[in-house]
């Protein structure tokens, strides 16, 4: 089963890399991994997702309290919260199918964030699916690179990690 | 003041007395402070992994933070293993390592290795020291973490210009670490639970392992122990915890332990896990270790509990703490049917040594057993058959008498961690059981031994074999002894040259007078070369992966 893990950590050197080499020698897979920094400057939030049961489950968020420099962990799973992820989609655009392009771009409340005689960059930010299901669409125009963030996620309502 | 000096400063005020360490270019700033501070003892080793080992068994015998030092590059590296043996066993180390300066970082520069990359696996915690100003802190820090919690070896990294820069010191009163608060009281209805399975049950069974010495709770559990009539099964990090001697014991349990300690886990309803981590040389086939117990486990790390065996009654906590209030808890009971079952398992089988002309390592442990055992010794090994056999004969009766290399098996720990022993216990009689394959993986060592005077009084079970490995392609690989075979020099003379006395033993008649004479001396160490049968094996035997019930016998 698919989680969301949020962990606290102080925002220290090298803590992402303990963060990544606890995973790698735990053997336990990352799906993907965002971090940033919080409101408060000292702080950053590493969002994990990750595949596993309940135990392995466990196992991650005991490991992760391990860490020194981890404060807190926290598991979206069986709560409310919104997650999203951001992709930068550099498609093939021709004058012919331009409109077109942009039309789908329009549908899925994604921007174009930069135009060029062949081409068109779009930004789309959502849930996975909808990333997958705007790629799946872009396909057939030919995409020529691009990238996706890791996702985040946060609590909904006034709680806080 | 330079950053070498608050260095210092801080290793005097955490009480630190000694230091094992070996100098280097990178370390330099701090031997120079060291070459005008009394107060601290440094011993020198001939390779750093020596230090690491030696501040290894100096933490384990005293209870105290060992310390140890390195240069950069090639001596940090050296540490690596010395703290992964530590790291496995929980042990207290601060390691400090000399870092090139901070502009070389990164470039490659000569002995430059990045240690805190290198031990980040392999370490409680590690420092990276970029600031002067930062090294007061981190070096409070690090004692603490070593020390407190589950315990385990802290790196500290410390640049040569860090070392050289000069800022204000300022003693930090107080360390804030926000993501680090250790539990120790166990939750009161988790505790009021345990109370009442062990109330309940008809054949309990303490299984108790490291974790209860490092807390200091041996008292403690000798009085749960007898006060509900439970007998007691210990891992090998758990000699010394509860006396061997005492009639609730039964010994080591797992690969090696005793038929009846493990009989006793087959057949126990409920087992009382306190401070031991369910490791894989005890449990055997892990889901078919206690198959008719609820399982209560006491440990200080939550992440044990459930890690490698499910437990019904969890409790997070300071083993000493945790069976305090739990006696508390209980009423006085006794458990004659169960004791007298175990009685019939110590009837039933009692180990194959036949009598043999031959010299074997029974022979040897157990008359140094024999004429040694009491309060004023401490016993050290190194990894392989003469572990196990030490283990199995050489019965401990207080904390900290036993210093073994247990979740690493660090073949070349035993004479590097006797000399810390016998730094840190200056007025007790330390002695190693070691084997041929381990000896020489340390050997340089003799050398330290010899310098400081150290009385450590070496017994070599010589059998001429990697004797754990050829008992395993014995048993298990059609006896295809590959690359097993050791051609060892003469180890006496060896021991002679490097300064120490050494003595050969090759029949029984010899071996009393060896033993003797080897304990009579106190001014050097001496080296008794024992040659024992070479193809003896350690029995019982639990295979690899087999359930305890499937023990080789003989």
């Amino acid at each position: 089963m698919q989680h969301i893990i949020s962990v606290l950590v102080e925002n220290k050197p090298r803590v992402l890399a303990r963060v990544a080499s606890l995973f790698a020698r735990r053997g336990y897979n990352i799906e993907s991994l965002a971090v940033g920094p919080t409101q408060d400057p000292q702080i950053s939030r590493i969002t994990l997702v990750v595949h596993g049961n309940e135990d392995i489950l466990e196992q991650i968020t005991k490991q992760l309290y391990k860490l020194i420099e981890v404060i807190k962990v926290g598991d979206f799973t069986n709560t409310s919260y919104v997650d999203r992820e951001l992709a930068l989609i550099k498609v093939n655009a021709p004058a012919a199918v331009r409109s077109e392009v942009a039309q789908i771009a329009e549908i899925f409340r994604a921007r174009i964030v930069d135009v060029e005689e062949k081409s068109l960059t779009v930004e789309v930010t959502g849930t996975p699916d909808k990333i997958d299901a705007l790629e799946q669409l872009l396909r057939k125009y030919g995409i020529i690179e691009m990238t996706r963030t890791g996702r985040i996620a946060l609590a909904r309502g006034s709680k806080s990690l | 003041m330079k950053g070498a000096q608050i260095l210092i400063e801080l290793l005097k005020r955490e009480g630190v007395e000694v230091i094992f360490g070996y100098p280097g270019g990178a370390v330099i700033d701090i031997y120079d402070v060291i070459y005008e501070t009394p107060e601290i003892h440094h011993i020198l080793v001939r390779h750093e992994q020596g230090a690491a080992h030696a501040a290894d068994g100096y933490a384990r015998s005293t209870g105290k933070v060992g310390v140890c030092m390195a240069t950069s590059g090639p001596g940090a590296t050296n540490l690596v293993t010395g703290l992964a043996t530590a790291y496995m066993d929980s042990i207290p180390i601060v390691a400090i390592t000399g870092q090139v300066g901070t502009p070389l970082i990164g470039k490659d520069s000569f002995q430059e290795a990045d240690i805190t990359g290198i031990t980040m696996p392999i370490t409680k915690h590690n420092f990276l020291v970029t600031r002067v100003e930062d090294l007061a802190f981190i070096v409070r820090e690090a004692f603490y973490i070593a020390s407190s919690g589950r315990p385990g070896p802290v790196v500290i990294d410390i640049p040569k210009d860090v070392q050289q820069k000069t800022t204000e010191f300022v003693y930090p009163e107080k360390i804030k670490i926000p993501g680090y608060k250790p539990t120790y009281r166990g939750h009161v209805k988790q505790i009021t639970l345990a109370a009442a399975a062990i109330m309940e049950a008809e054949r309990p069974l303490l299984y108790v392992g490291g974790g209860v010495i490092t807390s200091g709770a041996s008292a403690q559990l000798l009085e749960l122990a007898e006060k509900t009539d439970i007998p007691v099964v210990h891992t090998m990090m758990g000699k010394g915890t509860f006396p061997e001697s005492h009639p609730l014991s039964l010994g080591m349990l797992g690969m090696h332990g005793t038929y009846w300690a493990n009989k006793a886990v087959m057949n126990c309803d409920l087992l009382i896990a306190v401070g031991a981590r369910f490791d894989d040389r005890v449990t055997g086939k892990v889901d078919t270790f206690a198959p008719k117990a609820k399982i209560i486990h006491i440990d200080i790390d939550p992440a044990e509990i459930g890690k490698n065996v499910k437990s019904d009654i969890p409790i997070v906590g300071d083993a000493r703490l945790v069976l305090g209030e739990l006696v508390k808890r209980v009423e006085r009971k006794t458990h004659p049917q169960w004791r007298e079952e175990i009685e019939t398992f110590k009837r039933a089988y009692s180990p194959p040594y036949k009598e043999s002309p031959k010299l074997l390592p029974h022979h040897v442990i157990t008359l140094i057993y024999e004429k040694t055992h009491g309060e004023n010794t401490i016993l050290v090994t190194d990894v392989g058959q003469h572990q196990m056999w030490a283990a199995q004969m050489y019965r401990c009766e207080k904390p900290r008498t036993w210093v073994s290399s247990g979740g690493l098996g660090t073949m070349g720990y035993g004479l590097p961690a006797s000399i810390g022993v016998q730094i840190g216990n200056p007025d007790k009689r330390v002695i190693l059981i070691s084997g041929d394959g381990s000896i020489f993986m340390k050997i340089q060592e003799m050398v330290t031994a010899v310098n400081y005077g150290l009385p450590l009084k070496i017994f070599v079970m010589n059998n001429s074999y990697l004797g754990m490995v050829r008992q395993w392609q014995g048993c298990l690989y059609k006896k295809r002894y590959s690359c097993t075979r050791l051609h060892n020099p003469d180890l006496a003379v060896v021991a002679r040259a490097f300064g120490a006395e050494g003595l050969t033993v090759k029949t029984q008649a010899e071996l009393e007078q060896a033993i003797d004479k080897a304990l009579a001396i106190q001014d050097r160490p001496v080296l008794v070369d024992c040659h024992v049968a070479e193809e003896e094996n350690v029995l019982p035997f639990v295979p690899p992966g087999k359930s305890l019930e499937e023990m080789i016998l003989e």
